[in-house]
């Protein structure tokens, strides 16, 4: 899966998308400038229609590489697939309530939990790392981590998975040299896959959080400290509220994160520990008990609906967080 | 104060160490995983090995041309209509901006089980039309189209941000109309004035989508491609050693990539000042 990098602030800048009109857009200062204003008027409106034009293969390309998709799943999800008894095609909830069910029940909710778990790790820990940062006095070592930190975030998948097997696996080094299977370590749970996943959603957290520190007045600390404030009453009264709208939507975008991994657990642990994803690439290779074949695409909706619940609760915080590193 | 100080400063390394080892260990362990024989030495047999091992150069290939054929696409479609977007058509730019992030709502499992969803009207309702061929021709194992629709989807967020974040730090407007002043067409204005102002979001776009394209594992494995990132998790399961190399091997050009990224920005920047 592919994280997300620092989100940026969405504050579109009024004056530049308004430029586009005709009108007093530019002064035209020279005489000959003047005189080659005369056919602008005509070209002018022929370029207007080339700009729908020019989107228009975007639009295109998206209707058919993204509308397809969804209506495929919309679709899907309600209906009976063509392996079933009846030829397939007749709507149906069958899909939907299976899918909520017994094992599916079960990997969707660990997934919610491992995500919340590593989310919330990630959060704790990245915080007081990325202050340690970025208030380091050192220019050179804060861009060595946040560079550091942008190449990690982006490091899931299977190249993860294969070196956490070779440190923490069964017979990996520091496995070996610690004698950590004695003490009932195994890489391949619950508790397993949450240290390797920490390991992109860490540095991701220090990303996302520093700008937001960064955004923090060193005169706020002063003006505390001066009104008698200790460090931690300042975190307390003062930082914290502050930051609060960028660590929860930071926490939103690591359990989002989280949530949509795939590879990473899908080279590791298998099947071993139940996932959301790794059931719906289950089902999707034929694994699924004939009729059943749509349940997949019921299971996709499963996670389409999570996940936008978690954007909904992400795009208003980011909102909110932009207004205070303005 | 002075122990307070002294107090922040022992919080700060002790943070800094605990992390320093969480990230340090999983590297240098598998640095020697890599190399270690088992009888106490040293081998780099997995590193030469990696070249002769069946499948390595052909997924590589796939893989490259994959990702070169994306950013193409990515570009192409996404260029022209933020560019449109600034400059004839302010209204689509909100349009375009809530297609580019609905990406990011449909998690990759998801998105790749409704591609299968498509896929299976082929066979399914398709049979007798045209559109079976197509369905069958992107299908093509040498060259698959499919997954290039999947990348570019998965990219536009991303390199959305990317193009947004160079047109905010230039005049698309004012530009455009200072080249077509001096009498330029509109082609021209927006490939020999825009494109080059904006030659390091574009650059910042298309290593995103190169890093993107590389490490995708989940669409091409559950379609039943074999891209390097899927030969990398097929040969890991017979050789550890040699996928722990390449592992090892792929964030190092990851970080390669980014740091000559960075260095070309900071170049530029001074060029600037």
């Amino acid at each position: 899966m592919t994280t997300a990098p620092t989100p940026v602030p969405a504050s579109a800048s009024a004056a530049q998308s308004g430029g586009g009109a005709p009108g007093p857009a530019t002064p035209a200062p020279t005489a000959s400038a003047r005189t080659a204003k005369a056919p602008r008027p005509g070209r002018r409106r022929a370029g207007r229609g080339h700009a729908w034009l020019a989107a228009l293969p975007l639009l295109l390309f998206f209707v058919i590489g993204f509308g397809l998709p969804a209506v495929a799943i919309a679709i899907g999800a309600f209906t009976t697939s063509s392996d079933a008894p009846d030829g397939g095609g007749t709507f149906t909830t069958a899909n939907l309530t299976a899918s909520l069910q017994g094992a599916y029940w079960t990997a969707l909710w660990g997934s919610v939990k491992l995500s919340l778990l590593t989310a919330l790790i990630a959060t704790v820990v990245g915080l007081p790392l990325a202050q340690a940062v970025a208030t380091s006095r050192f220019r050179m070592f804060r861009e060595a981590v946040m560079s550091a930190s942008g190449v990690l975030a982006n490091f899931g998948g299977v190249p993860l998975a294969f070196m956490f097997v070779a440190t923490l696996g069964n017979s990996g080094e520091v496995t070996k040299k610690l004698g950590l299977t004695a003490h009932g370590w195994s890489l391949y749970t619950f508790s397993g896959l949450s240290v390797v996943y920490l390991y992109f959603l860490v540095p991701l957290m220090v990303i996302t959080i520093t700008p937001a520190l960064e955004g923090l007045r060193v005169q706020w600390r002063e003006a505390a400290y001066n009104n008698g404030a200790t460090s931690l009453q300042y975190w307390r009264h003062v930082a914290l509220p502050v930051l609060l709208p960028s660590l929860l939507g930071g926490f939103v975008l690591l359990f989002g994160a989280s949530f949509a991994a795939y590879a990473t657990a899908e080279a590791m642990v298998g099947s071993s520990v139940p996932l959301i994803s790794m059931q719906i690439g289950d089902a999707l290779s034929g694994n699924v008990l004939v009729g059943q074949g749509n349940l997949a695409l019921a299971l996709g909706l499963d996670m389409i609906v999570v996940a936008c619940l978690v954007m909904a609760v992400y795009l208003p915080l980011q909102r909110r967080s932009a207004k205070w590193l303005a | 104060m002075a122990r307070l100080i002294d107090r922040i400063r022992f919080g700060r390394g002790l943070v800094l160490l605990l992390c320093g080892v969480y990230f340090a260990v999983p590297l240098a362990a598998s640095l020697y995983f890599s190399v270690d024989d088992n009888k106490g030495g040293t081998t780099f047999r997995a590193y030469t090995e990696l070249l002769n091992a069946p499948g390595f150069t052909d997924s590589l290939v796939l893989s490259l041309e994959l990702a070169g054929v994306t950013v193409a696409v990515l570009l192409l479609l996404l260029v022209p209509a933020m560019l449109a977007a600034r400059l004839g058509a302010p209204r689509l730019r909100p349009v375009i901006e809530v297609l580019c992030s609905l990406p990011l709502v449909v998690p990759v499992v998801a998105l790749t089980t409704g591609i299968i969803g498509v896929l299976r009207w082929g066979p399914d309702y398709l049979q007798d039309t045209p559109f079976f061929q197509t369905i069958v021709a992107i299908q093509d194992p040498g060259f698959p189209i499919v997954l290039i629709i999947a990348y570019v989807l998965m990219a536009l967020p991303f390199a959305y941000r990317a193009i947004d974040a160079g047109l905010r730090g230039v005049d698309v407007v004012t530009l455009v109309e200072a080249a077509r002043n001096c009498g330029a067409g509109w082609l021209r204005a927006v490939l020999t004035v825009v494109l080059p102002n904006l030659r390091s979001a574009l650059l910042n776009a298309a290593v995103l989508t190169v890093a993107l394209v590389l490490g995708e594992f989940t669409t091409a494995s559950i379609l039943g491609f074999a891209p390097f990132s899927v030969w990398i998790s097929s040969n890991g399961k017979s050789d550890g050693q040699m996928s722990v190399a390449v592992s090892m091997l792929s964030l190092l050009i990851v970080w390669l990539v980014l740091l000559l990224m960075s260095a070309v920005g900071r170049g530029r920047k001074a060029a600037r000042s």
